[in-house]
């Protein structure tokens, strides 16, 4: 191995599938509330699975698992790269929001399994804290978007 | 096995349910151990005194909604108001005010026609999705194995009742948050079902239906044992079982000396009657998914490996892992 040549770049194919996973995750996100029926969204044809709680929370797990993957795929090339590259300032603050909503989700995924009791405060205050993390995300990554702002850079 | 009476319920279990009550507080009578309670009950007593009912209705009075008049108007339209109020007298089915009726079911016996009366409530999941998939908490199960509504968060939504297979949350318009944040465009009232009296259950009495029951219809004790209870009386008379297996399990066991696809025939079901149907386990797709979670990181931090190591074995390789960054390889300095 040269590692003084070698940094793991994210294909364009992966980047399209990253923002694909986005997009499940924030569609099926929103649509664990019962908001896609009452404003007529599910009724746009194609999109009739919005309101259907089941496949929409089915829907959401693979799109974590995918979302899981591209992350770890990721990290694993920026640890593993020679020369490491830098998170930007922007990197930083998306990668912050996404560890959050990631070690939120998982959360919200182990309380789902049978035998499984949180306080309901506890439940509350995850479900308030994935949904400002996302918003969050959200704005950062149009913040990013729009400066067109990196996630590295090389040192 | 004995069977579990009120009187053993009172002695055994719930002594030591309620030791656990006073050290761990109001969400802690459990059935010992950790162990949900769980209640039988037994279809054949049943005479459909509705002695159940009342005192349901006595008990949990004052946790019903009391909605104020006139309800905002809903947006878009096609929002329908859900109103209880002016029949809060209704009990034949389940209600935002009678979380608890009986059920009536004709069936053949031994060749004769037979009705069979049924209290009918929340079956109390043993992974209630009406808990778990609730958007933002309002629903909560307590480690005794009931699940009860936060009044004061929920919403009215209805995902609960959606996603209840028995359909058993039920919404009354005018009452709770929605009210405070934007009662025009979101939200629509409280949910509400039973609560197995988890007030009751925490200062060690019994929900109110068991101790009212003239014919000892329910009993309730450590779910294990209930189970244990069910089987038994279900050998003994050659019975069936309900609640054990549906939706994964459920803390609500009936027994009865029919087939349940019967007593489904016999009876009348639909919106706040409850079917008894077999029931899969809602949950159980997405928890299994839940695996594929644990495995993703791994495969995607294997692929990433896997390429740096075939980038590295030579200058081509190498180049086209470089070229292939975008953001990366047009901005770097």
């Amino acid at each position: 191995m040269t590692p003084s040549a070698t940094v793991l770049g994210f294909p364009a194919y992966m980047k399209r599938l990253y923002a694909f996973t986005l997009v499940v995750l924030a569609l099926s996100g929103f649509a664990q509330m019962p908001i896609f029926k009452r404003y007529y969204i599910a009724d746009v044809p194609g999109l009739g699975w919005l309101a259907q709680y089941y496949v929409t929370h089915v829907m959401h797990y693979l799109g974590a698992a995918l979302l899981l993957g591209l992350v770890a795929y990721a990290v694993a090339g920026w640890l593993a790269g020679r020369p490491r590259p830098r998170l930007t300032g922007a990197g930083a603050v998306r990668a912050a929001l996404l560890v959050g909503l990631i070690v939120t989700g998982v959360l919200r995924v182990i309380k789902n399994f049978s035998g499984v009791y949180m306080s309901a405060d506890w439940i509350v205050f995850l479900d308030m804290l994935h949904i400002a993390l996302v918003l969050a995300y959200v704005m950062a990554a149009i913040w990013a978007a729009a400066g067109k702002k990196r996630w590295t850079t090389q040192p | 096995m004995p069977s579990i009476s009120r009187r053993h319920f009172l002695k055994g279990s719930m002594a030591a349910a309620c030791g656990l009550a006073v050290s761990r507080g109001a969400e802690a009578a459990d059935g010992g151990g950790g162990e949900p309670l769980a209640t039988l009950l037994d279809i054949r007593k049943c005479v459909g005194c509705e002695a159940c009912v009342l005192a349901c209705q006595e008990t949990n009075g004052h946790k019903y909604p009391q909605p104020k008049k006139p309800y905002p108007k809903m947006y878009p339209s096609r929002v329908k108001v859900s109103d209880w109020s002016d029949k809060q007298d209704v009990t034949d089915r389940l209600t935002p005010y009678n979380w608890l009726f009986i059920q009536h079911a004709t069936v053949t016996i031994d060749g004769e026609e037979t009705e069979l009366n049924i209290p009918r409530r929340c079956m109390h999941c043993v992974n209630p999705p009406c808990v778990k998939l609730c958007p933002w908490g309002a629903a909560r199960q307590e480690p005794n194995g009931l699940s009860r509504f936060d009044p004061n968060i929920c919403l009215g939504g209805n995902k609960c009742g959606e996603v209840c297979p028995w359909d058993v949350p039920q919404r009354q318009t005018g009452v709770g948050l929605y009210l405070d944040l934007l009662p025009s465009l979101a939200g629509n009232g409280v949910m509400y079902k039973c609560d197995r009296c988890y007030d009751r259950l925490a200062r060690g009495e019994l929900p109110a239906c068991i101790e009212a029951c003239p014919e000892g219809v329910q009993t309730i004790g450590p779910r294990s044992q209930i189970l244990a209870e069910a089987r038994r009386i279900a050998d003994e008379i050659g019975g069936y079982i309900y609640g054990a297996e549906e939706n994964g399990g459920t803390n609500t066991i009936y027994v009865s000396p029919v087939p349940f696809e019967e007593i489904n025939r016999g009876s009348e079901y639909g919106p706040g009657r409850p079917h008894m149907e077999p029931v899969e386990d809602q949950m159980k797709l997405g928890n299994r998914l839940a695996a594929a979670m644990v495995l993703a990181p791994l495969a995607g931090a294997g692929a990433a490996i896997s390429r740096m190591m075939r980038a590295a074995q030579g200058p081509e390789e190498d180049k086209t892992a470089t070229d292939s960054a975008p953001d990366e390889g047009r901005d770097r300095p």
